[in-house]
């Protein structure tokens, strides 16, 4: 059973896009995903499978990173031939992780993703007090040469083009493959994970990683959604209202408010997911 | 010193705007092409997605009121899982296969950007980032491939 709340139909629809829209809009403010927030909602408020939580949330980070995504490409600051370069290493990574969710038990999954997300809390804190602070310029790469990696975009703070080399891609690329496989395992965008993994180790400005990084959570997270789809973990009836609600929500909070920059607020909030992955850290340990 | 009222443009001056309109439309460029058919697919697939939600509760008057079926709704597969079905539902417009074609819509969307993508790279006579795109969408076909044989 993927649900065991005793609720009618038309009000468990209605509950969940409430609360799928409160996941999207709360991640846009604060620049995570909304699987990151809305698969422990389901499972442990809602007492959704953590299985079809995880086939819900998929198709919802399509939804928000295509839509971001459109925004991004349009304005020039997704590197497209970065992106297809590293996805390369997220879509092999996502085919892994969603065969190994079909083999490894709920207990663990919950485990895993208590883990991420204390990972993902904590660099956003560390995010919060580093800021800015000016890079070296990195050492000549081959590969990204050859590939024609490099690139440029326009900073709308500075108002002029702001060009950039890349280095490390085969770094990029180990990372990336990680990245891959937590989010066909955990159906989490990741990119908690993916932006760091540009951002530190090859060296593209944070705007660009950020952009990119949502241009390429599509379709790493297509790949698993594939799997997951044939396998029977998608329900309709959840995943639908999940996939308005969270793409409304995260379309209303780009619209309509500014980024959360307070830094107090956001430091509640590392203590609110800190707590909730201790919550689906012991779901996991005790079952 | 309030404003002068501004004229309203004379019908020339509207017909001049009208016909200058197609010589000024922005060249579609890669990345605006990509850009729109994230946009286009994602609001179709919603639009699939609702149709379907409504349909469902309009032709199921008993989800309003009896808590047994969502215990039926949401047991495993009582949803269709594979193409065919879906299909079948769509064509008995069924409102789950309504949404589940909307998701499936939703999945294809990043598919089709890769092979736009492909188009593009080809086009260009980028050799090496066509390989690069093909591999891409090689992988993503496998998943597909993977997931109905499990």
């Amino acid at each position: 059973m993927a649900a065991a709340l005793d609720a009618t139909p038309f009000n468990f629809v209605a509950i969940v896009l409430c609360v799928s829209f409160g996941a999207g809009l709360l991640g846009s403010l604060l620049g995570l995903g909304g699987g990151l927030i809305l698969i422990p909602v389901l499972t442990l408020a809602l007492k959704v499978d953590i299985r079809y939580a995880v086939g819900a949330s998929i198709v919802s980070v399509i939804a928000t990173s295509s839509g971001a995504a459109a925004a991004y490409v349009r304005d020039g600051l997704a590197n497209m031939r970065v992106a297809m370069f590293l996805e390369l290493a997220t879509v092999a990574g996502a085919v892994t992780g969603a065969m190994l969710a079909g083999v490894v038990g709920g207990r663990a999954l919950y485990f895993l993703f208590g883990a991420v997300m204390a990972y993902s809390a904590l660099a956003m804190l560390r995010k919060l007090r580093e800021d800015g602070s000016p890079r070296e310029e990195p050492p000549p790469n081959a590969l990204a040469d050859r590939l024609g990696l490099h690139g440029s975009y326009y900073d709308v703070s500075t108002g002029g083009e702001v060009a950039y080399r890349v280095h490390r891609p085969l770094a990029g690329l180990g990372l990336m493959y990680i990245a891959g496989t937590v989010s066909g395992l955990l159906g989490i965008g990741s990119g908690a994970l993916k932006v760091p993994a540009m951002d530190l180790a090859m060296g593209l400005p944070i705007k660009v990683s950020t952009a990119t990084s949502n241009f390429m959570i599509g379709v790493t997270a297509a790949a698993s959604a594939g799997i997951y789809f044939a396998r029977g973990d998608i329900d309709p009836f959840i995943a639908g209202p999940v996939c308005v609600g969270v793409t409304l929500g995260a379309f209303a909070g780009s619209r309509y408010m500014t980024k959360l920059k307070s830094g107090s607020l956001r430091r509640l909030f590392v203590a609110v997911l800190l707590w909730v992955s201790y919550e689906m850290l012991s779901k996991g340990i005790h079952g | 010193m309030t404003p002068a009222p501004s004229e309203p443009p004379s019908l020339q001056e509207t017909a001049a705007a009208t016909t200058a309109v197609p010589s000024e439309v922005i060249p579609l460029t890669p990345e605006l092409l990509i850009s729109q058919l994230l946009r286009g697919g994602v609001l179709l697939s919603l639009s699939l997605v609702i149709c379907g939600m409504v349909m469902t509760f309009f032709r199921h008057p008993d989800y309003f009121s009896s808590p047994d079926a969502l215990q039926r709704l949401t047991s495993p597969d009582s949803a269709p899982h594979r193409l065919p079905d879906v299909f079948e539902g769509v064509m008995a417009v069924r409102g789950q296969s309504f949404v589940m074609a909307g998701l499936l819509v939703m999945i294809t969307v990043p598919v089709l950007r890769v092979a736009l993508s492909l188009g593009i790279f080809r086009a260009q006579k980028d050799r090496t980032f066509a390989a690069i795109t093909t591999s891409v969408l090689a992988l993503l076909l496998l998943a597909f491939l993977l997931g109905g044989v499990e």
